[in-house]
């Protein structure tokens, strides 16, 4: 068995969240490499020295990988990969965009979105928007695995593993890279948060929006929204918490004004604890949370951000 | 040029999924099934992408049981062209994998020679988000994934992707695959003058076989279960008490 971690790094700037919970639940199964491809590999690669388990950082600097784009991956790494029995990635944008297109090149399936190794052929990952878990065991020589992070603790950083440079030819003849359109916030990132502030379509409006907004910065928080809040135009697609968007568990969630729709729960359920705020008593968030408040979240929200 | 659309018929977004007692799955019998959303969405920017005179032909795939030929209809009804049923499975809950799924695709793909094919980002029953990926590596096109806006130019397309972050633009090499996301448009609904046009539109049905791709599955299922049902918990009479648990639990 030998397994290799994809780490996240964008623009040179290592993912470290979801790069260390994808090497936890890797090395489940062993020791692990971990390949660092970016335009800039020097901080990167000592950051995942450091990670626990970790033998070997493989270390590629090229331009080529600045933007991360899937052909980069799967037209010059391909022999790289290969050489493994099981490659983890975070299922974040980054994995979920990589991992199926090197997949589809060595004729191997990818399990998406693992939410546990239970074994090295065998995997748990939940289908129909969390309304099942699935046990899955793989035929294929490569198991290409790409990682629910939220279910994973990072690791700690007590590791000293050997930097590897590795050389390939440089491919991609396919895409460009024009720009990105980062959303620039001072709040935490919302997959990595400890406190998430979420609204939903209750909210009403983007303009009240910020009544969330002010609740998260006084709590430190991220913001989230439902997919009804998204769908409504309240909030942009990147707050969005769901089965469709991002899969959170912070220490403390709370719910404003959103119903609890199973592809909402599915992208949070696992927060450590739930409050949720919403003036329909008989709204189905409250069946999964641990305190709830039945208000008007107009009247509510403010006095909180008042209070706490 | 021509634009192919794979579209999935699933378990309607509005039905409570049940999982099978015997753990195999999830019940599929006897349920309403609809197209997969984010195929509709694919679906949608192929038709706009027409109307604009940037394409002469849609060609809507659907690949699975007999029954996805109502699926294809709606295509037909929304505005695709004509439409190809690949019979790959006699049970609905055989699900085909994505892997398969792009092995199919590749091979209708070579046959009709589109200059795009639109996907939706993933299916709504396996949640795998990976049949465009694949499919684009198997073509050895170039791949744009979770599309909110696509610009059809002369030999590439400009396509806006979603990415965790913010958003992301880069030009594809025509010919391409494009995984759409969410926030891309709003399909339309199938008028009943179309509806009644769709019945008469070309369906060709095949098998896998008549295009020389065999049906594997590499992901056994050992069981499929509920997920583990958090407890209701309490309900607060006040902000106050709400305040407290919320200070309790901050940074804890």
């Amino acid at each position: 068995m030998k397994i290799l971690v994809l780490a996240e790094i964008n623009n040179g700037e290592l993912a470290e969240d979801q790069t260390s919970k994808t090497v936890s639940a890797a090395a489940t199964l062993g020791k692990v490499d971990v390949l660092c491809a970016s335009s800039q590999c020097s901080d990167a690669s000592k950051n995942i020295t450091k990670m626990e388990n970790v033998e070997n950082v493989l270390v590629l600097e090229d331009e080529l990988f600045a933007q991360s784009l899937a052909e980069s991956y799967s037209e010059t790494l391909i022999d790289t990969i290969n050489s493994y029995s099981h490659v983890f990635a975070p299922s974040s944008s980054f994995g979920k965009n990589v991992l199926p297109r090197i997949g589809g090149m060595l004729d191997v399936m990818v399990i998406s979105d693992v939410s546990k190794v239970i074994s090295e052929d065998t995997f748990e990952r939940p289908v129909y928007a969390g309304n099942a878990i699935q046990t899955v065991q793989s035929v294929d020589k490569v198991k290409l695995i790409s990682v629910r992070t939220s279910n994973y603790s990072a690791v700690p950083l007590t590791g000293s593993a050997n930097i590897k440079k590795i050389d390939c030819k440089s491919n991609n003849t396919l895409t460009t890279f024009i720009e990105n359109k980062m959303q620039t916030s001072d709040r935490p990132e919302l997959t990595s948060a400890k406190v998430v502030v979420s609204g939903g379509r209750g909210v009403g409006s983007k303009e009240n929006f910020e009544i969330i907004e002010g609740l998260a910065d006084k709590l430190g928080a991220a913001v989230g929204a439902s997919r009804a809040a998204v769908d409504s135009g309240f909030a942009p697609n990147d707050w969005q918490v769901g089965q469709t968007g991002k899969v959170v568990a912070p220490d403390l969630y709370v719910a404003v004004g959103i119903s609890g729709a199973i592809q909402h729960l599915a992208g949070m359920k696992d927060s450590k604890v739930i409050v949720a705020i919403n003036k329909d008593e008989e709204a189905p968030i409250f069946q999964v949370a641990d305190f709830g408040l039945v208000d008007d979240l107009f009247k509510a929200v403010p006095e909180i951000e008042k209070k706490v | 040029m021509k634009i192919l659309v794979p579209v999935k018929r699933v378990l309607d977004y509005n039905v409570k999924a049940r999982v099978k007692a015997d753990g195999s799955g999830i019940d599929l019998a006897n349920v309403k099934m609809s197209m997969n959303p984010f195929d509709e969405i694919a679906l949608e920017e192929a038709i706009r992408i027409k109307e604009k005179g940037n394409a002469e032909e849609i060609i809507a795939v659907s690949i699975g049981v007999q029954q996805n030929q109502e699926t294809l209809r709606t295509a037909l009804a929304m505005g695709a062209d004509r439409a190809i049923l690949v019979v790959a499975a006699d049970d609905v809950h055989n699900d085909i994998e994505p892997l398969t799924v792009a092995n199919i695709l590749a091979a209708i793909a070579l046959k009709e020679g589109p200059s795009l094919i639109l996907c939706g980002k993933q299916a709504i029953d396996n949640d795998f988000n990976a049949t465009a990926q694949m499919l684009s590596a198997k073509l050895k096109w170039s791949q744009a994934t979770f599309a909110s806006e696509i610009d059809v130019k002369k030999d590439m397309v400009r396509v806006t992707r979603e990415v965790d972050g913010g958003l992301q633009t880069i030009d594809a090499k025509i010919p391409a695959v494009i995984s759409v996301d969410l926030r891309l448009n709003e399909p339309r609904y199938a008028s009943l003058p179309n509806i009644m046009k769709a019945k008469r539109k070309p369906l060709e049905e095949i098998s896998p076989a008549d295009l020389g791709v065999e049906i594997t599955q590499r992901l056994k299922i050992i069981n499929t279960k509920e997920p583990d049902s958090r407890e209701a918990g309490l309900i607060l009479e006040n902000i106050d008490q709400l305040v407290e648990k919320i200070q309790e639990n901050v940074g804890g």
